[in-house]
């Protein structure tokens, strides 16, 4: 089947909404970078802030090219970095802070993601670098908020996922929560972040007016958990995990299908559906039988609904599966694996994998953003940068520093060289 | 003043757009939500206030539209999409969750509108995109979290994969959806362009996939759901949830100055009961690398932690936390985060009245602290057409007479 790419991202060069907007990152690990990786991708010219002696835990990530950690070889990082600069800076001396004024003088954006506390420490708390830049539009985000009992404690996505209620409503009922894979959470928060602050960039252009903007992670996390706590507080009822299982849907959940750890998930939320069900799997007997005909009678004896439709699916391939329960109208999918999803054609149709270059990591590919621009879309523009990469370009054209000044804060340490 | 209180948009379709207008109208932006004359349907979804199945009673539909406006409009009839387009000129903003292909054949697709508003920006938020060979696939939440890569990855290896038993699709593409408006209207901002964004819910959802597909790249290895378990590209795990004596608490182990820190203190705090042993107290965390280490150490250690863990409850363990700094987190449910004391001090919930219910209930608050121009939620959802007459009569300028023929004729 021919597929017509009737809007493909555009490979030219078309004009980007952040083109020209200067940001000095401190972020770290997943949700500081991601949220910068959204402004980068769209324009912005992207300052990293790193440090040789303490490398961001992202770099340290796996997976790294044949097995070899180095903090230019992590494919994982290069996800996160592309589109980025990279500049040493040593925050630990006064003239490092005194430089990362400079910088932030140069700056239209300001974002860290260190524990509540730090960047005062350092100096450059919103109050001190608005002294500086009054229009200075600086976000900062860390797990729990810049306040409150629990802001200085430090903490990833891994436990976030337990605060934010998210590990209690996954699992199975009879088993300890599965809690979901990974950092959760700091796939959750990103999205807010580029809101809130290319937002304020709007907000400023209009008004002249920066702003401080104080993304908890949990806040962020708890938005599309509305309903769940409003069960709470009006009917007083704590949601609980239920495996697969959906009150409103029947049958729902995932099968097992032909080969190892294959599946592939339905629900049927109506009775057309249902209809639609029973043609795919050759309107068997037992689908005809009282205790299946009615939505009731099929939550009654949902458990022996999914045993008829598994020895079903365990005679087909995933993808099989999805194809006649599709074709009948019934909404399936294959539980794609990472392989599937290298390979899915929706996926690969829209551009998703955006093919890289680096001198240490070589040839690796990057998930694109998920929105498609009629004018406007995202690119990639180049690899994420190596460790420093970007020192010249930073202090000596960006800020206009001479050779003999760059010398003295390297041999100071302040700038490290790698 | 609010960032966005300058824009108005429409929002149309399914649960698929609930949560990108509402995030704009967070923002200060004029969102009204655009209903067919009987209500949406997202209305019948639970849970319901009290349990009683009602289309204003849906606690879906009271979260995920707040700060929103309402009206009805039957986009069916010819008098319907007239009227939909005289909207369209007054407006920034069109956020759409339709299959792919159904504004178009209403007329009310992108060229059409653009041509009544060339600065328009319009959203659409699909589960696969406006193109390509699954755009007329039909889904549910668990499916979205099938194809996107997620299920895969979480629940016990011995039993099906698991997607999160709240739906989680729509509030991806939502989020990522109100992020691109944002983009598209600094764009017009700065050029005075319009433009249509093509949001692809799969794209949003392959992100939560963290570092597998990248290990499949470079390892051609699958990592496998690990259940409890946090699980390493080279094939070790370490527990991530653990059982205490009145629910759960997450910790892992990490490399780097919070993790040596937090982990030295957990130590710390078994010596001081007596729970530690001499392997555990020897750990050299400076030196640990949490992908290199082999399996038996975690194991080995693991043990003892999970032994502390169970003589005390969430809350000793999570103000052990807090006054140590060891990044342990309890698993909280419903009730815990209502009685928060961090989202309490941080004035997170906001009391939102219902007067038709004669009731005020707690709402999750802003999703960020701006302190230039702070987010206020300030309006419950709207009930069916509760700004017909404010949107037809006020702002489109019909007398009462052609505004009750609009309704009778079931335009409206």
């Amino acid at each position: 089947m021919v597929e017509k790419k009737r809007r493909t991202r555009k490979t030219e060069n078309n004009a980007l909404p952040l083109e020209g907007i200067k940001v000095l990152d401190f972020s770290w690990a997943i949700t500081g970078p991601a949220i910068t990786r959204g402004l980068a991708d769209y324009g912005a010219t992207v300052v990293k802030i790193e440090s040789l002696k303490a490398p961001d835990v992202s770099r340290l990530s796996t997976p790294f090219l044949d097995r070899k950690p180095g903090v230019n070889r992590s494919a994982f990082f290069a996800n996160y970095a592309r589109n980025k600069l990279s500049a040493t800076l040593n925050l630990s001396l006064p003239r490092g802070v005194e430089l990362a004024k400079k910088l932030a003088a140069w700056s239209d954006v300001v974002v860290e993601s260190f524990t509540p506390g730090n960047m005062k420490k350092w100096g450059l708390d919103y109050e001190s670098l608005v002294k500086i830049k009054p229009d200075i539009i600086m976000l900062s985000t860390c797990s729990q908020g810049q306040t409150g009992p629990g802001a200085r404690l430090p903490g990833y996505g891994f436990q976030l996922v337990a605060l934010t209620g998210y590990a209690y409503i996954t699992g199975w009922p009879d088993r300890i929560p599965a809690q979901p894979y990974g950092a959760y959470t700091d796939f959750i928060g990103p999205p807010y972040g580029v809101l809130s602050i290319v937002s304020a960039l709007d907000y400023r252009h209009r008004t002249g007016k920066g702003q401080y903007l104080d993304l908890s992670q949990l806040e962020a996390s708890l938005q599309p958990l509305g309903a769940v706590l409003l069960d709470y507080d009006i009917n007083g009822r704590v949601m609980e995990r239920q495996g697969n299982r959906d009150k409103s849907f029947v049958p729902h959940g995932a099968y097992p299908c032909q080969g190892e750890d294959r599946w592939v998930a339905l629900a049927v939320t109506n009775d057309k559906e249902w209809k639609g069900l029973c043609r795919a799997l050759g309107n068997p007997a037992w689908a005809g039988e009282t205790r299946f005909t009615t939505f009731l009678e099929r939550k009654k004896n949902e458990e022996e609904l999914d045993i008829l439709i598994s020895r079903w699916t365990k005679g087909l391939s995933a993808e099989e599966a999805m194809a006649v329960l599709q074709k009948n109208g019934v909404p399936a999918g294959v539980v794609n694996n990472p392989h599937d999803l290298r390979e899915d054609h929706q996926l690969n149709s829209r551009g998703h994998y955006w093919e890289f270059d680096h001198p240490v990591l070589g040839k690796h590919y990057c998930d694109a953003p998920a929105s498609i621009f009629s004018k406007t879309s995202a690119r990639p523009r180049r690899p994420f940068p190596s460790l420093g990469e970007h020192n010249d370009l930073v202090y000596k054209e960006f800020l206009g520093l001479s050779d003999e000044e760059i010398s003295e804060l390297v041999i100071e340490g302040v700038i490290e060289i790698t | 003043m609010s960032m966005l209180d300058i824009y108005r948009a429409l929002e149309l379709g399914d649960e698929k757009s609930l949560l990108c207008g509402k995030h704009l109208a967070d923002l200060g932006m004029d969102v009204i939500r655009v209903e067919p004359p009987c209500g949406d349907k997202v209305r019948n979804t639970g849970p319901f206030y009290h349990d009683i199945p009602d289309s204003e009673k849906s606690l879906f539909w009271f979260a995920y539209n707040t700060n929103k406006r309402g009206i009805t409009l039957n986009l069916e009839s010819a008098t319907g999409r007239k009227l939909f387009k005289n909207l369209v000129e007054k407006v920034d903003v069109v956020i759409e969750s339709f299959p792919p292909g159904y504004m178009k054949k209403l007329g009310l697709g992108y060229g059409s509108l653009r041509r009544i508003n060339p600065k328009l920006i319009m959203v659409s938020i699909t589960p696969f995109g406006q193109d390509g060979p699954y755009k007329n696939h039909k889904t549910a939440d668990i499916v979205n979290m099938a194809l996107g890569g997620f299920m895969f990855l979480t629940g016990d290896l011995d039993r099906p994969p698991l997607r999160v038993s709240f739906p989680q699709s729509s509030f991806f593409a939502g989020s990522e959806a109100a992020s691109a408006v944002s983009l598209a209207l600094y764009h017009r901002t700065r050029t005075g362009e319009g433009q249509y964004i093509d949001v692809s819910m799969q794209q949003a959802l392959v992100w939560t996939g963290m570092t597998s597909r990248p290990a499949w790249d470079l390892y051609h290895t699958l990592i496998k759901r690990a259940g409890p378990y946090r699980q390493f590209a080279t094939g070790t795990r370490q527990q991530q949830t653990w059982q205490c004596k009145d629910g759960y608490v997450a910790l892992v182990y990490f490399t780097g100055r919070a993790g040596i820190q937090s982990q030295k203190a957990l130590v710390e705090w078994m010596r001081s009961e007596g729970m530690s042993d001499e392997y555990v107290d020897n750990v050299d965390w400076e030196t640990f690398d949490m992908v290199t280490t082999p399996q038996d150490f975690y194991d080995r250690v693991d043990s003892v932690v999970a032994v502390f863990f169970k003589t005390k409850t969430k809350k000793e363990l999570y103000d052990g936390a807090l006054k140590r700094r060891i990044m342990l987190n309890p698993v909280t449910d419903a009730k815990d985060l209502l009685e928060s004391s961090q989202l309490k001090e941080r004035d997170f919930w906001v009391e939102l009245e219902h007067p038709e219910l004669g009731q005020k209930f707690h709402y999750p608050g802003p999703f960020v602290k701006a302190s230039g121009t702070p987010i206020q939620v300030k309006r419950r959802a709207p009930l069916i057409g509760e700004h017909n007459e404010e949107v037809y009569m006020k702002e489109l300028g019909f007398s009462r007479k052609e505004f009750l023929l609009l309704h009778e004729s079931g335009t409206i």
